[in-house]
């Protein structure tokens, strides 16, 4: 905890300036020694301060630095940011100084680890922030926004005050059990309790599928057989002003091509071992391994080449696409139509940037997309996924368990999962229990 | 000079007092008045749930109360015996004559203690330690260690009404000035109040409208070493009536004239055991509240009337009475009243029972913000063993959250403390499922055996146990059932489901419906009830118990990760200031009890255990 970070806090090559952020204790003697201006260790917390970074006498780039002091910053460490104009170079160039100076190379999310070691933030919290500097896209944003405001805490809160609600009441029919007048709970009034809690959790869990392509972006597939466009469509559909051009890994093991915003969701292209080099995987992986990539895509974009009649690699590939997962375009429409085809398809030239349009359009029905925005409470992370199926397995475990144990044997699942919604939430308060118990029932002798 | 002088007769007292001297300690027990030994102030019943798996503990590790109860009890039955083994717990109706009176004999049996009358109103301090006690008469008694049960006896006032009465329950005397003392020495002292229902003489009351309550028609007992000494077939009855309507409309109407609405009470009282008055007001839509008449003892014409606790005046609580259906004509023989009395806050004492402030000092029972006897015995036996062992210049014995209920009883007090009585209920024990009625002796009579409370028969007893529970499991597992025709049929007429090919009785025991006296129609084993039940248990709740040790494996991990004593929380840096406050009010010994506390969140615990890594590790 005691070493100083910097990482660059804004993507490289995005934008106008580009912004470094230091943490640690030693951040303002760090910086001060590569900064020409203000004598750093003298000015006062959350001030801005102009100057330029130097390597020895040479002027590396003209900088705004922001000092901000222990413990009013988001480490609550002493925190410098620098306000470079955004060049690769002069970025890399700041980054290598800092690191000359001391400074480490900040591991992926170490400044938000170290706001919630510091109890600068709770661990949803900490998770936010994290999509929050991830986040490229609109909704990406509005659901980073809505965790940090506590909508998904606040779900899951109501969630565990139902389980604990049941628990009570299954728990004072054991520590009284005496009082006729209090509903017994039996496997016949618990189980069907049980199953609308289990669906409960079931369709977060889904609308947790809907976050990962909020977080991570939709990945589309394009295939097709050699020379009927394929590079020339995704060329066009990345040459657009708006595209995000970046190299992330993403869940899969394919690498993502490039990724444009549609309708405020990234929408990744998946580079389906070259694409784009005129390779043509049907030919070479042949229509097995072609069959990988097209599971792993949440949507496929098939292009057939208009002008020649349809091959029987293209009847196969058809075939092995489930239709609700497909587009099928056909490209060079400047050509004569050769094709003919029992399905729906887009018709479109590439090189005259015909259909695009259409096909972009395509991919939103496809995809719902304008539905998965209604509802914002997603769970966004893989660790409150994981969390909520561990709980929702628990569940499922009473209910099966319930069939040959009595009750509060069972009870031990359902507490189960309680405890893991505590865990995403970061907050297990030990007493809930046993005060739902005395503010629901009447007790005592 | 005394080993261990105890302050206070009461259930912690005796057990207190029993503990120390059979382990070799020169013991004196102080009381008020050797009459009010073993009293039972409330109610006339020793058990109930969770409860009575704190008395199996108490009579485990070698206490007196589950064989006092045994001998003294009319009416005894086995709570949730439909439900899961985790949760069925024994309650007795115990004669309140009869119980004060065996457990006087057992105590007057004990060469090592000495009782004598006498009222406490200080210690003898010295640099923090105490040396011994002072009476009110000014007499000085030495001693090693002090062990306080001074129950609801200090600066104790009864309160009826608007009346307020400087006096202990049934008008006993009080400790004026104890309290106080306490205070004046570093301890803070806090108000709490309980409350008691009215008696009601037997004649007066028409039972004919009441329904029975009726013990069990099996034998039971709670100590580990006794056969039923009581005849099944003459238990005594108690019955069951409801509050209604006019009740209802009475108990509104003088509602401000109530001790406690009418603002005269400043103690905070128990939640689960609410006055009359509390559950009206606060369960305003419930039409009735249940109530039970139960006998005192069987040479008494008293019966107690439970969920009839109250503070009201008087004559008012004649009106309430007399609504009810049976009570008409009823004779209130003593009439309800709330006690408000000095406690000790709990988190200033440590996991031993012994005082962070004052060394040599040990506190139980309701003097540590506890309400109930079983709750007060079996802290009163952990403080007459952990005072010894101090002497003994041994390790204190601290019993775990996955060990007793008296574990968890003591940790809750010493890490959460407490805003109300605690009372102990089933839900407060993640682990019950291993901390059952029947396997308290499996629990701990070992422990009881290593301090010396259990005597080598005893203990050759649990050896014999736990040994025929093994060859038993291990007969189950080799024997087979050979399903022919005989078989089948025994299975068709039990409505049975048959197995399809030759089985083990292991298997076979694990189906739910399938019983060791089913399985008796095949075969013979001829070992203990108790041996069979543990391995029918053991064998049917497999899944569960496996998980249940598990997770306590995981917290015992984190037990083991200790909180060094001299650690100054005002050292570590960046913990919230709620939880830097209640770490350094509360000490935890250990991370998992740091994380038990409430106020204390994940965050908190994270910088303190990379804290002490960072301070006490370096060399790791």
């Amino acid at each position: 905890m005691e070493d100083t970070i910097c990482a660059i806090a804004t993507s490289l090559g995005v934008g106008a300036i580009s912004i470094i952020r230091v943490s640690g204790k030693d951040t303002i003697n760090i910086v001060n020694k590569i900064f020409k201006g203000k004598d750093l260790t003298k000015v006062q917390s959350h001030t801005i301060h102009y100057g330029y970074i130097c390597d020895g006498e040479e002027i590396v780039d003209e900088v705004l630095v922001s000092v901000m002091l222990a413990p009013k910053t988001y480490t609550k460490e002493d925190i410098i940011e620098i306000n470079s104009h955004g060049s690769i170079n002069a970025t890399n160039k700041i980054m290598e100084l800092l690191l000359d100076n001391g400074c480490r190379i900040a591991e992926p999310g170490e400044f938000t680890k170290r706001a919630f070691l510091n109890g600068r933030i709770d661990l949803t919290q900490a998770e936010s922030v994290n999509d929050l500097i991830n986040a490229s896209s609109d909704n990406q944003r509005k659901l980073a926004l809505n965790n940090l405001q506590g909508t998904l805490t606040k779900r899951i809160r109501n969630f565990r005050k139902e389980l604990v609600t049941l628990m009570a009441s299954i728990e004072v029919n054991i520590d009284y059990p005496e009082y006729d007048d209090i509903e017994v709970m039996t496997k016949e009034t618990l189980i069907p309790r049980l199953n609308k809690l289990k669906d409960e959790l079931k369709s977060l869990i889904m609308d947790s599928k809907n976050s990962r392509i909020i977080n991570e972006g939709i990945n589309v597939a394009i295939v097709g057989r050699p020379n009927v466009g394929k590079s020339s469509i995704l060329n066009k559909l990345l040459d657009e002003k708006k595209a995000i051009v970046t190299n992330i890994a993403g869940t899969t093991r394919d690498i993502v091509e490039g990724s444009i915003s549609l309708n405020g969701f990234k929408v990744n292209f998946i580079d389906t071992a070259g694409i784009r080099k005129t390779t043509d995987i049907v030919e070479k992986i042949g229509v097995t391994k072609s069959k990988k990539v097209i599971k792993d895509a949440d949507l496929v974009v098939v292009v057939l080449n208009g002008n020649e009649k349809l091959t029987l690699d293209d009847e196969k590939l058809i075939k092995n696409i489930p239709s609700k997962k497909r587009i099928i375009f056909v490209n060079k429409s400047d050509l004569k139509l050769k094709i003919s085809l029992e399905d729906n398809y887009i018709l479109g030239n590439s090189k005259e940037n015909l259909g695009l349009d259409s096909l972009k359009n395509a991919i939103i029905d496809k995809l719902n997309l304008e539905n998965i925005t209604k509802d914002m409470t997603y769970i966004s992370n893989v660790r409150q996924i994981d969390l909520l199926k561990k709980a929702l397995k628990s569940i499922e475990e009473a209910l099966n368990n319930l069939v040959i144990m009595p009750v509060d044997i069972a009870l031990i699942d359902v507490k189960n999962a309680w405890n893991y919604l505590g865990e995403i939430t970061g907050e297990v308060y030990q007493d809930e229990l046993i005060d739902t118990l005395f503010s629901n029932f009447c007790l005592g002798k | 000079m005394y080993d261990v002088i105890v302050v206070g007769g009461g259930h912690a007292g005796c057990e207190a007092s029993n503990a120390a001297s059979k382990m070799g300690m020169k013991t004196l027990l102080l009381t008020m008045n050797k009459n009010n030994i073993a009293d039972m102030p409330c109610n006339p019943s020793i058990g109930g749930t969770a409860k009575g798996v704190i008395v199996r503990e108490i009579d485990a590790l070698g206490g007196l109360m589950g064989i006092v109860a045994d001998k003294s009890h009319f009416q005894i039955k086995m709570l949730n015996n439909s439900k899961g083994p985790a949760v069925r717990s024994l309650r007795a109706q115990a004669d309140k004559r009869v119980y004060p009176k065996v457990m006087l004999e057992y105590l007057e049996n004990n060469p090592n203690l000495e009782i004598k009358e006498g009222l406490v109103e200080d210690l003898i301090i010295e640099d923090n330690k105490v040396l011994g006690v002072i009476l009110n008469n000014g007499e000085k008694i030495y001693s090693k260690t002090v062990i306080l049960t001074t129950g609801t006896y200090l600066k104790s006032d009864i309160l009826r009404g608007s009346d307020r009465t400087p006096s202990g329950p049934h008008g006993e005397g009080r400790s004026n000035h104890l309290s106080d003392n306490l205070k004046k020495y570093g301890l803070n002292i806090i108000r709490l109040k309980t409350g008691t229902p009215p008696r009601i003489k037997k004649e007066s009351i028409d039972f004919s409208l009441m329904s029975e309550e009726l013990g069990d028609d099996t034998y039971h007992t709670f100590s580990f070493d006794l056969k039923p000494v009581y005849d099944i077939n003459k238990q005594q009855k108690c019955y069951l009536l409801y509050t209604n309507d006019l009740t209802k409309e009475i108990i509104n109407k003088h509602l401000k004239e109530s001790a406690m609405y009418g603002g005269y009470v400043t103690g905070v009282g128990p939640r689960y055991c609410p006055s009359i008055e509390d559950k009206i007001v606060r369960f305003a839509d419930k039409e009735r509240h249940q109530l039970f008449l139960e006998p005192e003892s069987i040479y008494y014409d008293e019966w107690y009337l439970q969920g009839f606790s109250t503070s009201m005046p008087e004559y008012v609580q004649e009106e309430m009475v007399h609504s009810l259906k049976g009570l008409e004509n009823a004779i209130i023989t003593k009439y309800a009243y709330a006690i408000e009395y000095d406690a000790i806050s709990p988190l200033q004492i440590n996991a031993s029972l012994e005082n962070k402030v004052l060394a040599n000092l040990f506190t139980a029972g309701q003097i540590n913000g506890t309400s109930g006897y079983e709750e007060a015995a079996g802290q009163g036996l952990m403080a007459g063993i952990n005072a010894s062992l101090k002497i003994k210049g041994k390790d204190a014995l601290v019993l775990l959250r996955s060990e007793a209920y008296i574990g968890v009883l003591i940790d809750d007090l010493v890490t959460k403390g407490i805003t109300d009585p605690y009372r102990m209920l089933t839900s407060r024990a993640e682990f019950r499922l291993l901390l059952r009625s029947d396997n308290a002796d499996l629990r701990l009579r070992e422990k009881g055996y290593e301090v010396g409370l259990i005597n080598e028969e005893q203990h050759q007893r649990l050896l014999d146990k736990i040994k025929n529970i093994e060859l038993l499991k291990t007969e189950l597992k080799t024997k087979k059932l050979v399903i022919d025709k005989d078989v089948r049929k025994v299975f068709n007429d039990y409505n049975i489901l048959i197995p399809n090919k030759n089985i083990t009785y292991e298997e076979l025991l694990k189906r739910p419906e399938i019983t060791f006296d089913f399985l008796k129609n095949f075969t013979t084993f001829n070992y203990d009830d108790e041996v069979l039940e543990q391995v029918e248990i053991a064998l049917k709740y497999e899944g569960y118990i496996n998980k249940s040790i598990k997770e306590a494996e995981k917290l015992l991990k984190i037990e083991e990760k200790q909180i060094p004593d001299d650690i100054d929380y005002q050292n570590v840096k960046n913990i919230a200031s709620e939880a830097r406050q209640k770490l350094s009010e509360v000490r935890p010994r250990t991370i998992a009890q740091a994380a038990r506390i409430s106020g204390v969140n994940p965050a908190d615990i994270a910088i303190l255990a990379v804290y002490l890594k960072k301070e006490y590790n370096k060399n790791e």
